[in-house]
């Protein structure tokens, strides 16, 4: 998984609550195998108009907001189905960071296992944050993950939470699944005791 | 002093602390659990990515006798025996097809008599029992609850651990007691309740919790009504949904395919998973049957409902700006007023089916509702199966012949309309009563306008044109209701 350690960029405002995983990455596009290209599909029924043509009323295809990576948004962003592919085409369109009141359970998992850094804020500080995008145009945020620090041009310093296994995985870009498998003998021990066969050589069952 | 150490090593305990404490592989320390996973449940659209990075990190499947696949999310509901024409779909079941066969993992297929919705056909199958730790790349993984087993939706890269390793790494979710007392009134069902509850917790009031669902309306409850509540457990925002199991759920679970073969002693175990008198919940929500009507939502998040009596709200009454804002964006997306009595709302199609709403005691409280009467001429209303089993069952007790005589489509079982993905979906602009979980944008076609009720609520809404309160239905050819208690034959 590709690391994240410190990140500046461009904030997005999207002042919208409940953005469910249905209008992330809409459902046409789950029938494609591959886990990267998702990009182009990000909020596809919002961004884009019948024609193709891309929509002037949806707040990220403002011209001041392209090559945004850090997307501000309102509480339980990312309900809904448990589809990775919103994590992916976030990922994919350029986003490094989400920072929110509340995510929705799934998808904030989501976000870590794909070196995505979802930040929760107390409300009073999102509304603080909307104010400051709303100021200042070309807004950008600095997030120091090792300190647990977000930081602007205009005095904004404050610190947020995270798990600080998953802030370890994050900063050193780790495996989840090479991490689990350091423990095969617990997981083996733990099949045994419950009376199921062990595992042959080959690896399969026996 | 003997007795002081008794207390003291008896730690009353929920049924979700149970059946966590019997899946801890290993606690590490300021980490994750390590939580062992009895039954991966495998769909074709959250599961291709998976397959393909376990042979980039050259990755075995652990147990693959642990993990069942059916292609139910983009699969068409018409003629089987042609080819599937969405290029595009066909592609990635023909990849679930390969990749189990590659790695050993038994596959329910498109042709299979068995094939659905994967939470239906897991407890139709006997997969799913009281006790386990069940995952399913779909949040709907819920479902499963019902059984008393902890059941939850995970992403793409966790279905490749749990492949790879039968474990997952996990945080301790906390757990919340909802508790609802008395009988539901007649004409509400399950589907109701759990509208009810989502509609107070709100569609993120359960993010970070379990929810058991205790009480005597819930006890009462059929096994498929039971699942229909914890289906929609994730749409408060909760991770999983549970009830414990009783003597219901092990007359329903006895003398399935993949039932225990020695069912006696898997009852006398699974009788220890009940919460303990005395155990703690985290949080505790209270809620009286006899308040619960038939829902209707009117918004765009399943926590937008309100009692089919209700008028459309006023956003303007809201108290915060957030949930203002919300409101007033999902009436102009739904098309509606302020103000205007649900009742008044037109509706263009109608969808029976759903993992939430796809079993046969749905479909049977359909019918009773839809004998004897014809569908309103501008309605397209269609019946989609949630499994082979349902449908066979349904034919044999000719439900289907009562629908179709209605002006219902019969069609083959898959998610179908609920998602979207394969091709039956609304147009734009179209208004649907629908029995599926999610009223969200655009999630049953794009521009598309959904509103979630329970099957009889649908079913009158497809005769009426509009919605009705079921409470007032005159039932024809001697049908009665079907109360929530009524016992259900196997399917």
């Amino acid at each position: 998984m590709r690391a994240f350690t410190q990140h500046t960029g461009l904030v997005a405002a999207m002042d919208r609550s409940n953005v469910d995983t249905d209008q992330i990455i809409p459902k046409q596009f789950l029938k494609r195998i591959e886990r990267t290209g998702f990009g182009a599909f990000l909020f596809f029924d919002w961004r884009f108009l019948e024609d193709g043509t891309p929509n002037p009323e949806f707040e990220l295809n403002h011209p001041d907001l392209e090559g945004a990576s850090i997307l501000l948004t309102r509480q339980n962003f990312g309900c809904g189905s448990s589809r990775e592919h919103a994590p992916w085409a976030l990922d994919d369109y350029g986003f490094r960071v989400l920072i929110g009141p509340s995510f929705a359970d799934i998808f904030y998992n989501n976000c870590f296992q794909n070196g995505l850094l979802p930040i929760v804020l107390e409300a009073a500080v999102i509304d603080d944050l909307f104010a400051r995008v709303n100021t200042y145009p070309g807004y950008t945020l600095s997030v120091q993950l090792a300190e647990n620090r977000i930081l602007d041009d205009h005095g904004l310093d404050r610190s947020f939470e995270i798990d600080p296994f998953r802030k370890h995985c994050l900063l050193n870009g780790l495996d989840n699944i090479a991490l689990t498998l350091e423990h095969a003998d617990r997981i083996a021990d733990y099949e045994a005791a419950r009376g199921m066969a062990a595992l042959s050589e080959s690896g399969g069952p026996n | 002093m003997a007795a002081s150490e008794n207390t003291a090593t008896f730690r009353p305990r929920t049924l979700f602390e149970k059946i966590w404490d019997n899946h801890v592989v290993y606690d590490e320390p300021h980490r994750q659990t390590l939580l062992y996973i009895d039954l991966q449940l495998v769909h074709e659209v959250t599961s291709p990515q998976a397959f393909e990075q376990l042979r980039v990190e050259g990755h075995r499947v652990r147990r693959p006798e642990l993990t069942v696949a059916t292609p139910d999310h983009n699969v068409p509901t018409s003629d089987r025996s042609l080819p599937i024409a969405d290029d595009i779909a066909r592609m990635q079941v023909d990849t679930l097809r390969n990749n189990c066969r590659e790695f050993g993992i038994r596959m329910y297929d498109l042709q299979d008599p068995e094939q659905g919705i994967v939470h239906i056909i897991g407890p139709e199958l006997g997969l799913t029992q009281p006790g386990m730790t069940i995952v399913c790349g779909d949040s709907h993984t819920s479902t499963h609850g019902a059984f008393g087993a902890l059941a939850f939706g995970i992403g793409t890269s966790e279905v490749q651990h749990v492949l790879a390793t039968q474990t997952l790494r996990q945080f301790k979710p906390k757990t919340c007691e909802i508790c609802v007392e008395g009988a539901l009134p007649r004409g509400v069902s399950a589907k109701d309740l759990a509208l009810y509850i989502i509609g107070q917790l709100t569609s993120a009031g359960g993010t970070g919790y379990i929810l058991e669902f205790t009480g005597s309306a819930v006890r009462s409850l059929a096994m498929e009504q039971r699942m229909t509540v914890c289906n929609m457990a994730i749409e408060a925002g909760a991770r999983g949904g549970l009830i414990a199991p009783d003597e219901i759920t092990y007359e329903y679970l006895r003398a399935r395919e993949f039932a225990p073969e020695d069912f006696d002693s898997a009852v006398d175990r699974w009788r220890q998973l009940p919460t303990d008198e005395g155990a703690v919940y985290d949080r505790v929500e209270r809620y009286s049957a006899a308040d619960i009507e038939p829902q209707v939502t009117w918004g765009t998040n399943p926590g937008q409902v309100l009692s089919v009596v209700d008028r459309v709200p006023d956003p303007n009454a809201t108290e915060r700006e957030d949930d203002r804002k919300a409101a007033a964006a999902a009436i102009e997306y739904m098309a509606l007023k302020p103000g205007i009595p649900l009742t008044d709302i037109q509706i263009d199609r109608v969808f029976i089916g759903s993992c939430t709403n796809g079993r046969i005691e749905d479909l049977r409280a359909a019918a009773a509702v839809v004998s004897g009467y014809q569908v309103a001429d501008r309605v397209g209303a269609m019946v989609v199966p949630g499994s082979g089993p349902v449908k066979r069952q349904a034919e044999q007790e000719g439900l289907d012949k009562i629908f179709r005589q209605s002006g219902f489509d019969w069609r083959e079982p898959g998610c179908s309309m609920c998602l979207a993905m394969n091709p039956d979906k609304l147009e734009p602009g179209e208004r649907c009563a629908s029995t599926s979980n999610r009223n969200f944008e655009g999630r049953q076609g794009k521009g598309g306008r959904t509103h979630l009720v329970s099957p009889a609520m649908a079913a009158a809404a497809a005769i009426k044109g509009h919605f009705v309160d079921i409470r007032d239905w005159d039932y024809r050819d001697g049908v009665a209701s079907v109360s929530p208690a009524s016992t259900t034959d196997k399917i």
